[in-house]
């Protein structure tokens, strides 16, 4: 089959890609680009551990085409690291509250999350259950989960107030 | 001092890299690798006629197209029975490839590998093959009217029938005061693990040897099944457990048809093949479990104690019985949870049918026969008027009476025989933390405001911690790092972390100098598998020991360099040292630089160790009789028999008066798994189980179509539960250690799941005031129900 090269920033790293027009975006981060924190838990679009970040929104990569992506700034897992590599905020958050056990559906969580603190500082409980309620995980029964979106955010805050001061 | 780490909530050791997205799972792996895709039965029952791959070998990028008459030697064979029982008459396991016949929707019919997914679909898509239908035998009914048959050879789709019994129990009922009888069912559900499955496998041509990364709960025992099947020594195949996104069961059966063909095909192709599992496939072709119909008769005084139960159920064990009659055994010995049964028979027959194969699903059996239990429990509550917690007090096993024995044989074949607990304190806890003696209060009050509430309880014991055994293997090495190894495998529960912290306490070294893997056979060999709640029980103890052994040989070596008595020796923060003169102290790194006198120095530390530099004994040999080189050690525990750890759920459901739309509002557990050696780890467990608990009363379902077509195979239509689905959960803890095990450890992995269907049916029932037979319920059902029930009493 004939490919079509397209062309987006992944984590902030500009990459110039020939794809099948049919290559899901998920496949492209996964086993082109080697980014294979993204994870496949259905492929079709229920389960939300495909979750990346384009132009900041979260999407399901495993149902875009690659090629649609030109142009576009996406953040994966990977990228939602602190800038010293190790655990950012929210990564941190879900280490401390015990929000993961197989992981699996982790990455989807974390991009989810982090989208969500951008306009929602200070979740309550109900808030922060629904922002995480399109995403499913096995392991947990979401209860740490809907913790970590409150310890994120308390992170967060002061990460910007640290920035700020 | 070392703080002590038994019992502490250890943050993970595992979630750095999992969280940053640097966790290796299946197929994050081998992305050079070629890839495989399967045809697979678009029916549930048929005779294959034909198989024409013509159309599909244009396809570029193809590389092998394989039916069963390519499958040689004993990859030709059927799968594995792997756990024969003298009443499994009749087992019947499925070949890796369909070979004339397919049972199921999903069995695999043909291979193809390829240069990718991609194009191993595209033409998978051209493979035709032709089929002669067959009648297919869908639910429990048909298979025991057996008008049709799945298996030719097998009369009456009856794979097994088993009777347990402690005497004559239907005299008992009869005798008995009261009688009642009841007809419960349970459907169908599965562990549905956020990753499927995945296989792959390299054939390294110049050493003869293979290495397999499965996705599996069982990574020595595929190995053993693979070096059979595919005529290796086992010496020449290593099996590796990569991070696995849960398992919940499924991953407990092996070798799948996948783990076998696709090692087999890196050999006959040289090149490394992989398969990773989609949604789909998963749904139609990955085992499934709960289905069960139950007729119960249950005699019992005017106080509600019981004089006799009889229990005959039937058991869908799916197209094939690969796992053998592990679920339908434990619901007949786990039924009985933590009562007293009177005189007890319970008959089941294991019925085939034309769908996906039935294996152990977290719980394995016990949320059938808690929910069965307790739904007796309940209904004679209702009959006499007691309260449904005293009913069931009034039937426990007190505590004094531990341990007791049941007069059966439980899963391991060993006695069912209940080691302890303290089952009124138990309840005594829960009705506490559910505030159960106010709950009529709080019923009026909901009332009022035109809401209808309801409560239920439910109890089980679990047994756990199955044998025969686990192993440890522990190596200091000369910096100091204590590597740790255990050949089971982990999907989540967070075992390095568990074990580390065992590991850290009985050796006396920081927890952060422990690293601990798991389920990798280049490690350790001899291992069974993670399932049962086992691995905190058999791999803790395990390790445990095997720290014992080495901290001697450390106390050994650093006596005779310290020149002081063994008995004067601590082990202290990775530190041998004399006890009350701290300063006069060795390392561990050090002592493992003396354990193993060198020739050659290649750094400092080793030149340390050179046969040259120690003041041996000239007369002595460098390594002593009995003695070997390095500070390492293995050891092993096995049980007498299974631990049982047990607990109570407590639910509070809001029925709503019109849409019949049923929300748990409060969810509360009592839990007893002995002593924690993490409690977050725990509650993470417990957490987990009572969502699948939930999932499985309201909302999970395999809904199969009378052709034996999987209507649901998708996450769009089987509706696991969304956090907007489950409830905050309420945990308190009761400690009562096992006797049976060095750590006084009972397990904790499956727990949270069992009582779930019961407990929420209980509390259904209490709302709306209706008898309650078949689990799971949905609203519309819950509305027909009611239809029904004004009906009868109008
Ligand atoms: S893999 Fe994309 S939503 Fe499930
Ligand atoms: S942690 Fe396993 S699916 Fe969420």
């Amino acid at each position: 089959m004939t490919t079509v090269p397209v062309s987006f920033s992944v984590n902030g790293t500009p990459y110039d890609l020939h794809v099948e027009p049919r290559r899901l975006l998920s496949d492209a981060l996964r086993h082109d680009l080697r980014l294979t924190g993204t994870h496949v838990g259905c492929e079709h679009g229920v389960c939300g551990a495909c979750t990346v970040l384009v132009d900041g929104d979260p999407v399901r990569s495993c149902l875009l085409f690659a090629v649609t992506l030109d142009g576009a700034e996406i953040t994966t897992v990977e990228g939602c690291c602190a800038p010293s590599g190790g655990m950012g905020p929210v990564q941190q958050a879900f280490h401390e509250c015990h929000a993961l056990q197989c992981g699996f559906c982790t990455p989807g969580f974390v991009t989810t999350v982090t989208a969500y603190l951008c306009d929602h500082r200070d979740p309550t409980r109900a808030e922060a259950r629904e922002a995480v309620s399109g995403n499913l995980c096995r392991c947990t029964g979401y209860v740490n989960i809907v913790s970590a979106v409150q310890r994120a955010a308390e992170l967060t805050a002061g990460l910007t107030a640290e920035d700020r001061s | 001092m070392t703080t002590r780490l038994f019992g502490e909530r250890v943050p993970r050791v595992e979630d750095p890299r999992l969280v940053t997205g640097n966790g290796r799972f299946l197929d994050d792996l081998g992305h050079d690798a070629l890839e495989a895709a399967f045809v697979r039965s678009p029916h549930a029952h048929a005779r294959i006629v034909d198989i024409d791959v013509s159309e599909a070998l244009d396809v570029e990028g193809l590389v092998a197209i394989y039916t069963y008459d390519d499958l040689d030697g004993r990859t030709g064979e059927a799968l594995p029975l792997l756990i024969p029982h003298p009443t499994l008459t009749h087992g019947r396991t499925p070949h890796a490839l369909a070979r004339d016949e397919v049972n199921h929707v999903g069995e695999a019919v043909v291979m193809v590998v390829a240069t990718s997914r991609y194009v191993a679909e595209d033409a998978a898509e051209r493979v035709r093959v032709e089929y002669d239908f067959l009648p297919a035998v869908v639910g429990i009914e048909a298979a025991r009217a057996a008008e049709e048959l799945v298996h030719d050879d097998v009369p009456g789709n009856l794979a097994a029938r088993m009777v347990q019994q402690t005497g004559d129990a239907d005299a008992a009922v009869d005798a008995a005061p009261n009688l009642l009888e009841l007809d419960l069912e349970i459907e169908r559900s599965a562990s549905m693990p956020l990753e499927g499955k995945g296989v792959l496998a390299r054939w390294d041509p110049d050493d003869e040897s293979l290495l397999v990364h499965t996705s599996t709960q069982t990574s020595t025992s595929v190995r053993q099944a693979l070096a059979a099947k595919l005529g290796l020594p086992v010496d020449r195949v290593e099996v590796v457990t990569p991070d696995v996104g849960g398992g919940f069961g499924v991953k407990i059966v092996h070798p799948w048809p996948e783990e076998i063909l696709v090692p087999w095909a890196a050999i006959r192709l040289g090149r490394p093949v992989k398969w990773t599992e989609d949604r789909r496939e998963h749904f139609v072709s990955s085992a499934h479990e709960r289905g069960q119909l139950h007729h119960v008769r249950v005699g019992y005084d005017d106080e509600g104690v019981l004089a006799g139960l009889s229990v005959r159920f039937w058991h869908d064990n799916g197209a094939y019985v690969p796992y053998g009659l592990i679920v339908p055994i434990i619901t007949s010995t786990q039924l009985l949870g933590p009562y007293k049964p009177g005189v007890y028979r319970v008959e089941f027959d294991s019925l085939y049918t034309n769908t996906v194969l039935v294996t152990p699903y977290r719980g394995a059996g016990r949320p059938q026969g808690c929910y069965v239990m307790e739904r007796v429990m309940d209904a004679i509550a209702a009959e006499r008027g007691i309260d449904r917690t005293v009913v069931r007090e009034r039937n426990f096993i007190r505590p004094e009476e531990m341990p007791y024995d049941h007069g059966l044989i439980f899963q391991d074949g060993r006695p069912l025989l209940y080691d302890s607990g303290d089952y009124p304190a138990t309840l005594a806890k829960l009705k506490k933390l559910v505030g159960w003696d106010g709950f009529e209060a709080y019923r009026e009050q909901a009332r009022a405001e035109g809401r209808r509430v309801g409560i239920g309880l439910a109890c089980y014991v679990e047994g756990t911690g199955v044998g025969p055994y686990e192993g440890g293997h522990i190596r200091v090495e000369t910096d100091g790092t204590v590597v740790v190894s255990t050949g089971l495998t982990t999907q989540g529960q967070g075992h390095r972390t568990m074990l580390a912290q065992i590991v850290a306490d009985e050796l006396g070294v920081p927890f952060d100098r422990v690293r601990v893997t798991t389920g990798d056979t280049r490690r350790f060999k001899y291992a069974v598998g993670t399932f049962a709640s086992r691995t905190a029980v058999m791999s803790g103890s395990a390790v445990a020991l095997t720290a014992r052994s080495v901290r001697d040989k450390a106390l050994t070596i650093a006596a005779e360099a310290l020149e002081v008595d063994v008995e004067d020796l601590e082990v202290v923060d990775g530190h041998v040292r004399v006890k009350g003169s701290p300063s006069s102290s060795i390392d561990l790194g050090a002592v493992a630089v003396l354990s193993n006198p060198l020739r050659y120095a290649f750094d400092e530390a080793a030149a340390r160790a050179t046969q040259f530099a120690a003041p041996a004994d000239p007369e002595k040999p460098p390594v002593g009789p009995g003695e070997q080189p390095g500070l390492e050690g293995s050891d092993y525990y096995s049980p007498p028999r299974s631990t049982f750890a047990n607990g109570m759920h407590a639910v509070v459901v809001e029925t709503d008066p019109d849409t019949a739309e049923i929300r748990v509002l409060r969810y509360c557990v009592v839990h007893d798994c002995g002593t924690l050696v993490n409690p977050m780890l725990v509650e993470g467990q417990i957490h987990g189980g009572v969502a699948q608990g939930v999932g499985g009363a309201l909302y999970e379902r395999m809904e199969y179509a009378p052709d034996g077509q999987l209507l649901n195979a998708s996450f769009m239509d089987f509706l696991m539960p969304y956090a907007s689905e489950v409830p905050e959960v309420e945990i308190d803890h009761l400690v009562t250690p096992s006797p049976l095990n060095p750590l006084g450890v009972k397990g904790a992995g499956e727990a949270g799941v069992i009582p779930g269907a019961a407990a929420i049916a209980s509390a259904i029932e209490d709302a709306e005031g209706l008898t309650i037979t078949r689990m799971p319920i949905s609203p519309s059902e819950l509305f027909a129900l009611r239809a029904a029930h004004r009906k009868e009493t109008p």
